[in-house]
């Protein structure tokens, strides 16, 4: 199984059903594929939907209904759409349950760096820095990695995307939560020991007398 | 709401107005205005729009033809012409998170002078803003947003100008259509005052001040 696929999987058993949540581009959208069909999920497209379904079918797209990344999808039975005020009311106010976002680092406190990188990649924090503002639970799905460089580091080096830690991080070596603010190896992956997470974490982690295996 | 001709309504925006343009990643923008501008070569614009969507599509034609100097947006990293125009200080461009640049427009259409926001706080957002403590909790102090002109994409558009919109691309209209002096309304379909049911309205006809006419 590759790396995105576990942590896709990973995340999928945060969400139960009635619960709102947003699923932010790339490893976090794969999110959606893993959810078992018994559980009733409300996911938020936040330019303007719930109910988000699934890509329609060759030439079923509708021009006016996409998601945040322009990308034609369906509404399931029972969706609504809503403007923008209303959209971030729902991600700002603690209406939505969750959010699954991407990151560029999280450190030793949970603070999460995903919008930038000075100099190099300026793209804007969209919705992001509303959604870890304000997501009743916030979920960072990532690689532990990146080109030999741990994500998981002392202190953010990048611009953060909020002062409010996260929830929980999902990688493809183990699941960190941040009790008492600091970093905390809840699960390791199915072959991955507590050693080669460690040795591949920037940070210092607290490891509990028990670390489960994460179940995908 | 008086009804024009696409050419009449541009010919009113000067060079160098404030601008704001409904639509996310270009669905719900109001197309034939944009290809209007950029054929009256409207330049020096100061424009607020979500994002700035992707070359050859919505607001992304205004920097196709390098008509904005300046850009209020949340999101830029989809268009690389953008990208380049700000790299090359051709364009200033002020970024801010979704939530508060929604919300600056609304205040700036409700009579507010901002909003209180805990988005950004402790970020570089916050440089420069004044912090308010409310109840123990810390927000930015997030001032209104208007401009001259706000160019809307309805669905629906009766003889009055009462406007719906279809799923995704209502985002941003109905909230620009209340922020800015003058407002320009594109629409999929112009229909009988009746049609759009009085439950069903979601921007008032007495917002619209111009509908371009089919045609």
């Amino acid at each position: 199984m590759d790396a995105q696929t576990i942590i896709a999987r990973r995340v999928a058993r945060e969400l139960h059903t009635g619960d709102l949540v947003n699923l932010g581009i790339g490893i976090p959208t794969l999110v959606a594929n893993y959810v078992p069909p018994e559980l009733k999920v409300f996911f938020q497209s936040e330019n303007g939907l719930i109910g988000t379904g699934p890509m329609p079918e060759q030439g079923m797209a509708h021009p006016l209904l996409t998601d945040a990344g322009g990308r034609p999808i369906s509404a399931l039975p029972g969706a609504c759409t809503f403007d923008s005020a209303m959209s971030f009311g729902l991600i700002r106010g603690g209406h939505v349950d969750v959010t699954v976002l991407g990151g560029l680092q999280v450190d030793a406190h949970g603070y999460l760096a995903n919008w930038m990188i000075p100099g190099k990649m300026v793209p804007g924090m969209g919705g992001a820095m509303d959604l870890v503002s304000g997501a009743k639970r916030v979920i960072v799905a990532m690689q532990h990695a990146a080109k030999g460089k741990s994500k998981i580091v002392a202190k953010c080096t990048l611009p953060l995307t909020s002062t409010r830690p996260v929830s929980l991080v999902v990688t493809d070596m183990a699941v960190i939560a941040f009790p008492d603010g600091k970093a905390t190896l809840m699960e390791t992956a199915p072959g991955v020991s507590i050693a080669e997470v460690i040795a591949v974490t920037e940070a210092e982690i607290v490891i509990p007398d028990t670390v489960p295996e994460m179940k995908i | 709401m008086r009804a024009v001709s696409v050419e009449e309504a541009v010919a009113m925006i000067p060079a160098g107005a404030s601008v704001m343009v409904g639509g996310f990643m270009g669905v719900g923008t109001p197309e034939r205005l944009l290809d209007e501008v950029v054929r009256q070569q409207k330049s020096r614009l100061s424009l607020i729009s979500n994002d700035a969507a992707v070359p050859g599509k919505g607001v992304g034609k205004l920097f196709d033809a390098t008509l904005v100097s300046r850009l209020t947006a949340s999101h830029i990293g989809l268009n690389p012409k953008a990208q380049q125009q700000m790299l090359a200080n051709q364009l200033a461009v002020d970024l801010v998170p979704q939530g508060t640049f929604v919300e600056r427009i609304r205040a700036g259409g409700c009579g507010l002078g901002g909003v209180l926001t805990p988005t950004g706080v402790g970020t570089s957002v916050a440089e420069g803003k004044r912090q308010v403590e409310v109840n123990g909790a810390t927000y930015l102090l997030e001032t209104a947003l208007r401009a001259q002109f706000a160019l809307v994409h309805a669905f629906l558009a009766d003889y009055l100008g009462n406007l719906t919109y279809a799923l995704t691309a209502r985002n941003f209209n109905p909230v620009m259509a209340m922020a800015a002096d003058t407002v320009i309304v594109t629409a999929e379909h112009i229909v009988p005052v009746g049609v759009i049911a009085p439950d069903h309205v979601v921007t008032p006809a007495p917002l619209v001040d111009y509908l371009i006419t089919n045609g």
